[in-house]
């Protein structure tokens, strides 16, 4: 009972880190959610030096981002998860594990680095190429400044591959091998096998891809590196616009004021509750999925043992 | 073969063919992280680098000898404070795994895991610095304990979770009380595993740079003291890379270049660790 008692206690630190971190962000953003109240979240002009803040581009530039960084990371994900699943030859799949782990350990600033010096070039010559008639669409407006809502979403959307993929691997690794075998048995191809396979995992999958949407909203270097810090709501890709983190990350350290720090930190308090409630309905979906999956394995077996 | 069987095989190839293109896609990227990270920073990696401090603003040459102290420095704290919590966290999760207060500390550490670096670098702003109005290492390393503690709670439980349960039998079979089975027998079973994951959790903090903006700062000078701002080789590259001048960026890369050095290291040695630990398990 004392071993129970003791290392409980030091597990609850664990708790009230999380709960101390809703608090302190709550109390300490008081000041600036009493004075502007939704006013702040409503409009778009962000002036410290005159003490005007209003917070709407950069909860845009923190959806917009993320919204374009699954768009683009979710079919490459999926992709490599049904492959090192289903058709990797067995010799390939741990190395192949291994570099696209290698995603995700390498830091966000040396991602960061890369898009300055690399990617952010290589978007401004991709713009300049671009024939006249696009560049007149709205979508892809802008002098080519090469710092863009693209080169962020592109970065993200390399960073959370690696998440999404290994959680849609072991949720596709954890559908039974009888709803395979039942699809190979009635004489379906192999990718036919496998749309079987990720039908019944859709749950979980959807959970894999939540997971990387919660990464890309809170993920801070990289994308403070190559958006352009500019507080504008366009739906341009080559507009350079900002992130949540992205001001966090560029003001807090200089911001002089009281109601100035107090706007940043309550920034940071929406972009933890929007990041808990992603993460917690992905977790919810996965355990979901694995819950569902012992009931459904009973109510098959007695009609194997008939066949 | 009708068309139609003939199409089941076409559309299965090409589905293939696409999977095969999407590893593809996520190959090139790391490649070409890779391959610039070395071609960039590999020039200016020397001696020099390691040990001098950077050069006055305008002047080309120095180090980041500074950088590399603070790194160490603070992700050494952070680990102080999160390897003994994050253990014994684990092992109350593997010991009571069905218990609700479990679930609940189980949670709460992966919503930690989710929390995003930025908003642990505010939270620890508010409780470590802005009581003492000052920056600190020790706030620094504070952030970074708290990335660090929910990860090695989670790879603790789990690799406790997979010493076989016949191990715990013989021990209370010996009159061994809960505590003693788990710390004499269970822990040292698993504990090579842990110090892997352990390692891997270090070696992914000591890239964090989020955290460490508005808590530790950085500092042009030689500090050891924990009361002060401290340099990291994280903050130091984020900010050459964000300056205009080209010795800078030369430093940068070669800051960038350390870090995914540690991180490859440590996923490399952790990988051969597992494998052997694998076969011992299975007795291959």
């Amino acid at each position: 009972m004392k071993f129970r008692l003791t290392t409980g206690a030091i597990a609850s630190v664990i708790v009230f880190i999380v709960a101390g971190i809703a608090w302190t962000l709550w109390d300490q953003a008081a000041l600036a959610i009493h004075k502007f109240g939704w006013q702040f979240w409503q409009t778009s002009i962000w002036d410290p030096v005159s003490g005007e803040f209003g917070a709407r581009p950069f909860i845009w530039g923190t959806l917009y981002s993320a919204i374009l960084a699954i768009l683009i990371s979710t079919p490459i994900a999926i992709g490599i998860a049904v492959f090192l699943s289903d058709w990797c030859p067995a010799s390939l799949r741990a190395p192949l594990v291994f570099v696209t782990e290698l995603l995700a350990a390498i830091p966000s600033i040396v991602y960061g680095l890369w898009g300055i010096f690399v990617l952010v070039p290589a978007v401004r010559e991709f713009q300049v190429a671009l024939p006249d008639w696009i560049r007149a669409m709205p979508m892809f407006s802008g002098p080519p400044v090469g710092v863009s809502m693209l080169s962020a979403a592109l970065v993200l959307a390399i960073m959370i591959i690696p998440y999404t993929s290994s959680i849609a691997r072991e949720v596709l690794k954890s559908v039974p091998a009888t709803q395979r075998e039942a699809a190979y048995a009635l004489g379906a191809t192999r990718w036919e096998a496998t749309r079987v396979a990720l039908h019944y995992a859709r749950t979980g999958i959807f959970g894999a891809v939540m997971l990387g949407f919660g990464r890309a909203l809170g993920e801070t270097m990289a994308v403070t590196m190559v958006i352009g810090n500019n507080p504008q709501v366009k739906w341009s890709l080559f507009a350079p616009q900002y992130t949540m983190a992205a001001v966090i990350a560029n003001e807090f350290s200089e911001a002089a004021d009281e109601l100035h720090l107090d706007a940043l930190v309550e920034i940071g308090l929406v972009l933890f509750a929007i990041t808990l409630i992603v993460n917690v309905g992905s977790r919810l979906l996965l355990w979901q999925m694995n819950r569902e999956r012992k009931p459904k394995q009973r109510a098959t077996a007695p009609a194997e043992e008939a066949a | 073969m009708t068309f139609r069987d003939w199409r089941r095989r076409a559309l299965s190839s090409v589905m293939i063919g696409l999977s095969m293109a999407a590893v593809l896609a996520a190959l090139i990227p790391v490649a070409l992280i890779l391959f610039f990270v070395l071609a960039k920073g590999i020039g200016s990696i020397n001696w020099a680098f390691f040990t001098h401090m950077p050069a006055p603003v305008g002047e080309v040459g120095g180090g980041m000898a500074n950088a590399i102290l603070g790194s160490l420095t603070m992700v050494g704290l952070g680990a102080l404070i999160a390897v003994p919590l994050g253990v014994i966290a684990g092992i109350y999760l593997s010991e009571f795994h069905g218990s609700t207060f479990a679930s609940v500390v189980r949670f709460s550490a992966d919503t930690l895991n989710g929390v995003p670096s930025i908003v642990i670098g505010v939270f620890v702003y508010a409780i470590f610095v802005l009581p003492v109005k000052h920056f600190s290492a020790l706030a620094g390393g504070a952030a970074l304990g708290v990335m660090m503690l929910p990860v090695i709670t989670r790879t603790t439980e789990e690799l406790l979770r997979l010493v076989p349960m016949a191990l715990r039998e013989g021990a209370y079979a010996l009159g061994a009380t809960r505590s003693r089975a788990m710390f004499t027998v269970v822990l040292p079973a698993a504990l090579p595993g842990i110090l892997t994951g352990i390692i891997l959790a270090l070696a992914r903090t000591a890239g964090e740079t989020a955290p460490l903006l508005f808590t530790s700062l950085n500092n042009q000078f030689w500090s050891t003291s924990l009361n002060k701002p401290m340099a990291s080789l994280t903050v130091q590259v984020y900010t050459y890379a964000t300056s205009p001048s080209e010795d800078w960026h030369r430093q940068a890369w070669a800051g960038a270049l350390v870090l995914v050095m540690i991180v490859l290291v440590c996923s490399l040695a952790a990988r051969f660790a597992t494998r052997r630990l694998e076969r011992m398990h299975t007795g291959h």
